[in-house]
């Protein structure tokens, strides 16, 4: 048996996938980048090599992706997060048409034609708002675990709006919402709205057509998803693990290299 | 950048040009922006002097962040155009490469490449207390009309009775007709040179081209910027017949649209080279060729072709055009691709971009990308996401070839 890797080391999350010459998932691990990038995507590619139950020996060839990508220690090539979540995301879906990904510093849509291949695509400007790092200072204004914020947002009963772009001062207004003695809940909710706003302005200037899949961290946040498919109106899929979509995708470019 | 031997010649010329202009005890010094028609100036004898070429040179030297601070500190918001910034921040700090410019006797400006050049001037005019001549060109909606030539014509009229109140002396028609074939073979000259980049591989890339600026827009209308860019030329089409490439290994060709980001120039030189992509065009470095582009006899009289070549200037003209134009640069420079600068500091060059990139991708049926960067501001730049944009661009001319 022959197999691959991806390391997909972002400014959150570093993630690694192992796959077999049909593609199939192996084993992956999804770990905090952290301030060392290189080591973040070691660790992460070690994690999913354990869970596959391989070592480095076993595996043909390695691509890295993500802010890191040049970093990556294990990598023989490396692909933009575009192409990667393009190719990731058609393995799984293959009759996707775009892609909605959300991640740690960056939000991105895509447009993507037969086999994966990307057609056009949009990322945020240079602001940072509306990516994971907005969804985090806005948890941590709450004091709710960022992988709790959809259930709190769940239970709104209130709308409210979060009506500042910048993420520092939507953070005080959030801090003034709750010093207003307004419900966590809504003030998730309405944090939820924001970015799923934000998000579908970037989908529409690209385009959307074809089955939507959305990827990247922020994809795990129900509420952010839901939103977003009511705003789009049309139903958004999301991958059993959304995160590793990218580490996939480098994956398969490394199957698909000759030799 | 490309090793042209000519590079010392330039550095030279612009030595001189600055040193005179620092030192000169008889010449009237006169501040005025780039798209300003300076023969009138030359005509008198009068020093131009160019506060963008500047402030262009303190970004390219790293020295722009102090500069624009001290600006800022006096009350200038960030939001303007940054090139103004640090022109204000050399000024007060009397900062930059050449520890800052000489006082002006007069300004200069026309409203062809933004209207913050009017505010601008107003600030510098009142801080040497200084008179200010305004060139009011309009914008070109739908391509050049009577209308528009008379009304600017009729602006150089008084521009040449300014001039001899000024400077005391009758307007010099004879020399003016001198400077204006300078000008204009320089004009030639230069545009040539940028043509020669549709020879496959391109023998000059632009951010040569935006190195070698320098000359044609401080100093046309002068013999020096002629030779200048006479000897350019032929080193240009020599390397050019025996295909000497800019970018080894050329694998993409690509327009870049609105104006380099002065504070990379090295480290996009090296990110484009390692990807065998070369920037072979630029609607930037385009604007100083204007004036060779009416040889005809319908501009036998000068003031017109004056007009003409002032008023069409890229970012004077209206959405259609900039279409036509751009589509037209993808064919004749057979390229891959074009990647267009969103600019903070520029907003008339920037306005529309998107949209711009969109319908220029589908008629071209080629990939574009939108990076968000500015011309003289490193504060508002991030290496990072510029080139994982970029990348992804490269990317996508890969996946289209």
């Amino acid at each position: 048996m022959r197999f691959w890797g991806g390391i997909d080391v972002g400014s959150l999350s570093a993630d690694a996938v192992i796959i077999d010459e049909e593609g199939r998932l192996l084993g992956h691990a999804i770990l905090p980048t952290g301030r060392d990038s290189r080591e973040a995507g070691s660790r992460a590619y070690a994690g999913a090599l354990e869970a596959a139950g391989l070592t480095p020996g076993d595996v043909v060839r390695v691509y890295s992706t993500g802010y890191s990508r040049a970093r990556v220690r294990e990598a023989e090539g490396a692909k933009t997060e575009i192409a990667c979540h393009a190719r990731g995301a058609h393995a799984l879906y293959p009759d996707v048409g775009t892609i909605i990904d959300i991640g740690g510093q960056d939000s991105k849509a895509i447009q993507v034609g037969k086999g994966g291949r990307v057609l056009n695509f949009v990322m945020n400007d240079k602001c940072a708002a509306g990516t994971g790092r907005f969804l985090e200072v806005m948890a941590g204004a709450l004091e709710t675990p960022l992988d709790h914020l959809d259930e709190l947002a769940a239970q709104s009963t209130e709308t409210l709006t979060i009506s500042s772009i910048c993420t520092v001062f939507a953070e005080s207004e959030v801090v003034s919402l709750i010093s207003q003695g307004k419900k966590p809940a809504d003030i998730a909710m309405a944090v939820s709205r924001a970015i799923a706003r934000r998000t579908v302005g970037l989908a529409t200037r690209v385009g959307v057509s074809g089955r939507v899949v959305m990827t990247g961290g922020v994809a795990k946040n129900r509420a952010v998803v839901d939103l977003l498919a009511e705003i789009l109106g049309a139903p958004v899929d999301v991958p059993d693990e959304p995160q590793i979509v990218g580490a996939l995708g480098a994956a398969l470019f490394a199957r698909d290299e000759r030799g | 950048m490309t090793e042209f031997q000519t590079f010392s010649k330039m550095k030279e010329l612009m030595t001189a040009y600055y040193f005179e202009a620092k030192t000169t005890k008889e010449k009237p010094i006169a501040w005025i922006t780039s798209g300003a028609p300076v023969e009138f100036l030359f005509a008198m004898d009068i020093i131009p002097i160019y506060p963008e070429n500047y402030a262009a040179m303190c970004a390219a030297n790293h020295q722009s962040v102090e500069l624009m601070e001290a600006a800022e500190a006096q009350g200038f918001s960030q939001d303007i155009c940054a090139y103004a910034r640090t022109d204000f921040g050399a000024d007060i700090l009397q900062g930059g490469p050449v520890g800052g410019l000489p006082a002006p006797h007069f300004l200069l400006c026309s409203t062809n490449i933004c209207k913050t050049v009017i505010k601008w001037y107003e600030v510098i005019a009142r801080k040497y207390d200084v008179p200010l001549f305004i060139v009011d060109t309009p914008f070109v909606h739908d391509g050049l009309t009577d209308d528009l030539l008379e009304y600017t014509v009729a602006q150089f009229k008084d521009l040449e009775q300014f001039l001899a109140r000024i400077t005391g002396r009758p307007f010099d028609h004879e020399h003016l007709a001198e400077v204006l074939r300078l000008s204009q073979e320089a004009a030639a000259y230069w545009k040539k040179i940028l043509f020669l980049a549709r020879t496959v591989p391109t023998p000059i890339n632009s951010l040569d081209s935006f190195i070698h600026l320098g000359p044609i827009v401080t100093l046309r209308g002068t013999q020096g910027c002629v030779d200048y860019y006479r000897a350019l030329y032929e080193e240009v089409a020599g390397r050019a017949e025996n295909k000497i490439p800019s970018v080894p290994g050329e694998r993409y060709r690509v327009l870049w649209d609105n104006l380099p980001v002065w504070f990379k120039m090295r480290r996009l030189e090296n990110f484009f080279q390692e990807r065998k992509c070369a920037l072979v065009v630029t609607t930037y470095a385009n604007s100083w060729g204007g004036l060779s582009n009416y040889e005809d006899e319908e501009m036998a009289d000068p003031y017109r072709l004056l007009a003409a070549s002032y008023l069409n200037v890229y970012i004077n003209y209206g959405f259609e055009e900039r279409i036509r134009y751009l589509s037209g640069l993808m064919d004749e420079f057979s390229l891959t691709g074009f990647i267009m600068h969103s600019n903070r500091s520029c907003k008339p060059y920037s306005v529309g971009m998107y949209r711009l990139q969109e319908e220029l991708s589908q008629r071209t049926g080629r990939p574009g990308v939108v990076i968000e960067a500015d011309q003289n501001d490193p504060r508002v730049y991030s290496d990072a996401q510029i080139e994982a944009r970029l990348d992804a661009f490269i990317e996508s001319m890969e996946a289209a070839s």
